[in-house]
């Protein structure tokens, strides 16, 4: 009970200083926020990431929605632990599994087949190179053949990278933006190269302009 | 501080103002009916957004001093937060970044708040100026360098130096004005604000020729005489706001208007550069904060000192 509250706190301080911090705000481009059950599939620069999609949903839908997260980063003791488990209840990934690959999806499947909606990072970790986009893992794939019916939304985070630099630990203060795209479902008769191709061109697509100095 | 009689008569005004403005939207949105009018629309939303700016300024007066400092300061914030975003920055500018953010602001807010006017008039142009460079310099990156921490700089004069110049009008001791400090803000923001919403009136009504294609497209010569001939003698009916008579008043407005203006079109050429229509998506209707306070920006430090030179002993 207390164990709730203070999570349900700590979460609602967690939106409000992503908030100040980055003034977020979303662009719904592709569809609109609606109460049913999808993966957001997101870039993914910085361990704020999650945070900035999860502040910009709506609250009947913040209830609903997990991230999948490392299980080596989130899943330990202690405040990063509390905020992984309790706080923003996050579906944990066991990267470093023996037998990698299905077993290591089976707990998103599990979550999504309980019903509920997902933000998940297909690069399989931070992108800190100068690549747009890192590659993405076949786990989408995956997960999209498990669940066919599950709409993928596709979601651009932008500027996250320049809050949180690779190697800072503390935030600057610049504003950041979601851009939600059209939501995609796997074809019957996708190929895994197929499905890949297209759900890598639908974040990029997502991605503002690029300024140059 | 209490509020003064002058300032709740000013908000009674500014509150008959926007009842007119807002009877004056409605009344366009039913007459464009079912056709949606998007210039319609945005005046709605800007006339809605003017009823909170002006319920923020009130709430921050009746605070006093205190709540005017920190309503500023936080438009400090949330501008350079818009100013940076649209700047070129590296990995190697993140310790200045971090300064300007959560040193800068609390402490040229704070030497306001002690009136300590030999420091917060050249704690940023003077001390941030050389330290900001040193703390980047020291990361090894020289990537466009220079233009990485003119930018920064630039930043913090637009976005703090010269907006903590506003609530700095607090800290003038002008003899007979005593408990009164309040109205020369009042003064200020109204003038130049309402000379922004009257360029935009006569510019909407009797706009021709544009004043400034390169700049903006929205600004012409009929708005820009129009406005600021309106808000000048908006100023000048003013005048009980303030220290001086109504002809000094008429010509502080004429000068802050005018510097207002420009401040306009400066911070739209940066816009332009930058590729951008907007600075952010704050405010409604209007743009980012930045997008507000641009004509505020340029105007207060030199209304600021010419009240100094010549009011304060």
């Amino acid at each position: 009970m207390l164990t709730r509250l203070s999570a349900r706190l700590v979460a609602m301080s967690v939106a409000g200083l992503a908030r100040v911090l980055t003034g977020v705000l979303p662009n719904w481009r592709g569809c609109l926020p609606e109460a049913r059950q999808r993966v957001y599939i997101a870039n993914h620069t910085s361990h704020g990431d999650f945070v900035l999609i999860w502040t910009v949903l709506p609250h009947a839908l913040r209830r609903q929605t997990r991230p999948v997260a490392a299980l080596d980063y989130w899943g330990g003791g202690g405040m990063r632990g509390f905020i992984g488990r309790e706080v923003f209840n996050a579906v944990l990934i066991d990267r470093k599994a023996a037998a990698p690959g299905q077993d290591a999806l089976a707990v998103v499947i599990d979550a999504v087949g309980a019903g509920a909606s997902l933000i998940y990072f297909p690069e399989g970790t931070r992108n800190t190179t100068d690549e747009v986009l890192l590659p993405l893992k076949s786990g989408l794939y995956r997960l999209a053949r498990a669940r066919p019916d599950i709409e993928i939304v596709p979601a651009w985070i932008d500027n996250m990278a320049r809050v949180m630099p690779k190697g800072e630990f503390l935030p600057v203060p610049l504003l950041c933006s979601v851009t939600f795209g059209t939501p995609l479902l796997l074809q019957p008769d996708e190929d895994k190269a197929a499905f890949m191709g297209r759900a890598r061109d639908a974040l990029l697509a997502l991605k503002p302009e690029e300024r140059d100095r | 501080m209490s509020l003064p009689q002058e300032a709740i008569t000013l908000f009674l005004g500014l509150a008959g103002v926007l009842v007119a403005a807002t009877a004056v939207g409605q009344a366009l949105k039913r007459r464009a009916g079912c056709a949606q009018s998007s210039t319609v629309e945005n005046l709605n939303a800007r006339v809605f957004a003017w009823w909170v700016m002006v319920a923020l300024i009130g709430v921050a007066f009746l605070v006093g001093k205190a709540g005017v400092i920190l309503l500023f300061a936080f438009a400090s914030f949330a501008a350079l937060r818009e100013f940076i975003t649209l700047t070129y920055t590296r990995r190697g500018d993140h310790w200045a970044l971090m300064l300007a953010f959560f040193v800068g602001i609390p402490v040229q807010y704070y030497l306001v708040w002690i009136e300590w006017y030999g420091l917060y008039s050249i704690f940023i142009p003077v001390y941030g100026f050389l330290i900001l460079p040193i703390v980047a310099v020291v990361r090894g990156d020289t990537t466009h360098f220079l233009s990485r921490i003119a930018s920064l700089q630039w930043g913090l004069m637009i976005c703090v130096f010269c907006v903590s110049h506003i609530p700095a009008l607090l800290t003038l001791d002008i003899p007979g004005f005593e408990g009164k400090k309040l109205l020369l803000v009042a003064f200020l923001v109204t003038v130049v604000q309402g000379s922004d919403v009257l360029q935009y009136v006569f510019g909407k009504l009797f706009g021709r020729r544009k004043v400034a294609p390169a700049l903006s497209p929205s600004k012409t010569w009929e708005g820009l005489v129009g406005g600021v001939a309106s808000a000048t003698v908006l100023g000048a009916g003013l005048w009980w706001l303030t220290p001086f008579s109504p002809a000094q008043a008429a010509a502080m407005a004429l000068v802050t208007c005018l510097m207002g203006f420009f401040g306009g079109l400066v911070l739209s050429a940066i816009k332009r550069d930058r590729g951008v229509k907007d600075w952010g998506r704050m405010i409604e209707g209007h743009g980012g904060m930045l997008d507000r306070l641009d004509s505020v920006i340029f105007a207060a430090p030199i209304f600021f000192h010419l009240t100094r030179f010549w009011y304060v002993p």
